[in-house]
């Protein structure tokens, strides 16, 4: 495998509306990530990851191409996933040998629209999305599974949100932040039971860019490239009655293929949206209690839809870079109760 | 240097204008199971699974992948899922190669499709953005005028596109899997027919398809043994231009140009007319043949037409193109990328049954999409590059 570095993350300031459109949010971070990666465009190769559905309308990832900058005509992809996985896709590109150096990003705006409906769009066209399950009610449904499962409380949920909104008083970026009381908030009333409003995410608007480099590439550019030393992402059964939702199998295959235990981690970026999910998470990947779990906040403090799996890849460079953490995992999910999951390893030097 | 990569499984479904008796698992299934039974492989052999399909609107299943997890047999697998507009069958293809030439993964199925009978195509294609004009007329609307712009530029004979749409669909009587099958074909048919988006009538149309299209791929050490030869990767290219900008070249894009010579060089190839035995070219519109042999590099620009009146792109001509039928006769959109690029396969493996050419080594398969900005190319050969 050759060596590939992420050697600059940009992310907007997530907000709950953004009255910009898609290509007005994306061109400021595009143009931050470029300038700060040290590379002259045009790159090897580019990749994004959107949805059609956030937008209502097809082919929104076409005029993202405004932002990107694509003239003369480059070599370009898109996935209609998570940042993320376009990430990933550009990984891929420059194992083949085919690019040495490739520009990331994503973007959702779910201002516009009701996501947590928009989201039932996802299910089973014929069984399940006729029913319009909203995304917080199944998520809901899982929680509950994973209460029972583990014998913990509602109050454990509690305080992964007062973690992570404290956490996230360090990240300009956040849309929200602050000190909550695990006492008031149990107080709060549910929005799906057993689930509260802290348990949940915000819903907003933002996008986020990455560069990757290869070997020579990234240490000529970056003062401190962050090496990805393992990548790997799995998916399982749609139904939700096919799985046991108290676990995340994919996440722990995922994990294993990526390499997670091969030495300690200091930090983890886990992409969950609600707080069940964290604990999921920490479990399938096997993560020990002094590991630093989401010093952004997390997707619990700003959410943008299809860019906050890639904002967790971003986040954990940015503890490497920055030498605060010298080995750290990012994980990014997608489709309902953790459906599909992608697990990155990075190190520093 | 990369792993080498070859098509070793293909499988399509009979496309029909609606297939009400599978669901859409179903019927990417279909298409899946048949290019498993061409390799001689089960499910358990892939690796990794990669989905293509043009906007989620088209059926109005947002993400289906997470639908289709289980239908593709991917539960426990990588799943990626690929939309680059209509170049995406082809972009799909290359994204699963790319996953075999990086030595990740030894064999991967990738699939593509579209149940354009679940929904409207025209209503989803009507795009309706804030402080931007509609084009309420489908994709017809928006590449008749750069057909009359070739039109007048060139100086080609108004009957070229009923040439062309004859042709495609005459090839189309010879593959059991085109839609439009239509045996009473003649030039004074597709001559008569409506004119829909001057100059297109409706016989120089697309149809609406329902479809997949499945290969698997394979690296070398983790070949086959199916009843047909690999058909080995020579190259892979990929360009997108932006949508609209002032002075931009629509009619012979950019990069369409770009795409074409990157996948030549690498695959060592100089006159392509020559060294290249049959071409599967995105032909929506009839007139797009004669387009894309100019900017694919078979014709001088200007010259495209006259292949096409000579009959060089017939099944007996020099540069035979679309001897499937092509997207003029069947047009799962999604799928419609990677049927060019598995057609291609086909020809080069020697199992296109009535529509092969006899003798080919190297073919072209070819997918474009959006405002004939996105483009997507391979080159395929019986002989391990």
């Amino acid at each position: 495998m050759r060596e590939v570095a992420v050697v600059s993350f940009a992310q907007s300031r997530h907000v709950r509306r953004d009255t910009r459109n898609e290509v007005e949010i994306l061109m400021p971070v595009v143009h931050e990530v470029v300038e700060r990666s040290g590379i002259e465009r045009p790159f090897d190769f580019t990749c994004s990851g959107s949805t059609d559905f956030l937008q209502g309308q097809p082919f929104a990832f076409v005029m993202a191409l405004d932002a990107a900058g694509a003239w003369p005509p480059i070599s370009e992809s898109h996935v209609e996933m998570d940042g993320a996985w376009a990430l990933y896709e550009a990984w891929v590109k420059i194992q083949t040998g085919q690019a040495d150096h490739a520009l990331v990003y994503s973007f959702g705006k779910s201002s516009p629209g009701d996501l947590p409906e928009v989201l039932s769009r996802q299910l089973d066209p014929y069984v399940l999305a006729p029913l319009w399950p909203d995304a917080v009610s199944l998520a809901a449904l899982q929680a509950r599974a994973w209460l029972e499962a583990s014998g913990h409380s509602e109050r454990e949920l509690a305080e992964v949100a007062v973690r992570s909104r404290q956490s996230a008083k360090a990240n300009p970026n956040a849309l929200l932040s602050g000190d909550l009381e695990v006492a008031k908030l149990l107080a709060e009333p549910y929005l799906a039971a057993p689930l509260r409003r802290h348990d949940c995410p915000p819903i907003c608007d933002g996008a986020a860019a990455l560069v990757l480099a290869a070997g020579d590439v990234a240490r000529r550019v970056s003062r401190r490239p962050v090496w990805i030393r393992g990548i790997d992402h799995r998916v399982e059964a749609h139904s939700l009655g096919a799985r046991n939702l108290a676990e995340s199998p994919s996440t722990r295959l995922a994990g294993e293929r990526a390499g997670v235990g091969r030495g300690r981690v200091d930090v983890a970026e886990l992409h969950a949206p609600f707080t069940h999910q964290e604990w999921i998470l920490r479990e399938a990947l096997g993560l020990e209690a002094g590991v630093d779990v989401n010093p952004s906040g997390g997707a619990l403090c700003a959410n943008p839809m299809m860019a906050a799996g890639l904002i967790r890849i971003g986040e954990a460079a940015r503890r490497i870079a920055e030498g605060t953490a010298r080995r750290a995992v990012a994980h990014a999910t997608s489709g309902p109760c953790l459906q599909q999951n992608l697990v990155c390893v990075l190190e520093g030097e | 240097m990369a792993s080498l990569c070859a098509v070793v499984g293909i499988g399509q479904t009979h496309h029909t204008a609606r297939r009400d008796d599978v669901s859409i698992a179903g019927l990417v299934r279909e298409a899946a199971l048949r290019a498993l039974e061409d390799a001689a492989l089960d499910w358990r052999d892939i690796d990794a699974v990669v989905l293509g399909k043009a906007p989620d609107m088209f059926e109005g299943v947002m993400m289906p992948e997470l639908y289709l997890a289980d239908a593709l047999g991917a539960v426990g697998k990588p799943l990626l899922r690929v939309h680059t507009a209509g170049s995406v069958g082809g972009s799909t293809a290359i994204v699963a190669a790319s996953l075999i030439q990086a030595g990740i993964h030894e064999r991967v199925l990738t699939v593509a499709f579209e149940k354009q009978s679940e929904s409207n195509a025209m209503w989803a294609l009507t795009v309706s953005t804030p402080l931007q004009a509609t084009v309420v007329a489908g994709a017809g609307g928006y590449f008749s005028p750069l057909i009359r712009g070739y039109m007048r530029r060139s100086g080609a004979p108004e009957d070229t596109g009923i040439r062309v749409a004859l042709k495609d669909r005459s090839n189309a009587l010879k593959n059991p899997y085109a839609h439009l099958r239509e045996p009473d074909i003649s030039f004074e048919r597709v001559a008569s027919s409506p004119m829909l988006w001057d100059p297109i009538r409706f016989h120089e149309t697309c149809p609406s398809s329902d479809g997949a299209c499945a290969m698997v791929l394979s690296s070398e050490r983790a070949l086959s043994r199916g009843a047909h030869p690999p058909a080995w990767v020579h190259s892979t290219a990929m360009r997108s231009e932006p949508t609209q900008f002032a002075g931009q070249e629509k009619i012979n894009p950019l990069a369409g140009r770009e795409c074409a010579k990157e996948l030549y060089r690498k695959a060592g190839i100089s006159d392509p007319r020559r060294q290249i035995d049959v071409a599967e070219i995105y032909v929506p519109f009839s007139w797009f043949e004669p387009m894309w042999m100019e900017n694919l590099g078979f014709a001088p620009e200007g010259d495209g037409w006259k292949m096409t009146y000579e009959g060089a792109t017939a099944l007996d001509g020099d540069m035979p193109v679309n001897c499937s039928g092509g997207v003029l006769s069947s047009n799962p959109i999604g799928a419609s990328g990677m049927l060019r690029f598995a057609e291609a396969a086909m020809q080069v493996r020697g199992q296109a049954g009535e529509h092969q050419i006899d003798g080919a080594r190297i073919a072209l398969g070819h997918a474009y999409g959006g405002g004939s900005q996105f483009f997507s190319m391979w080159i395929v050969g019986s002989d391990r590059p």
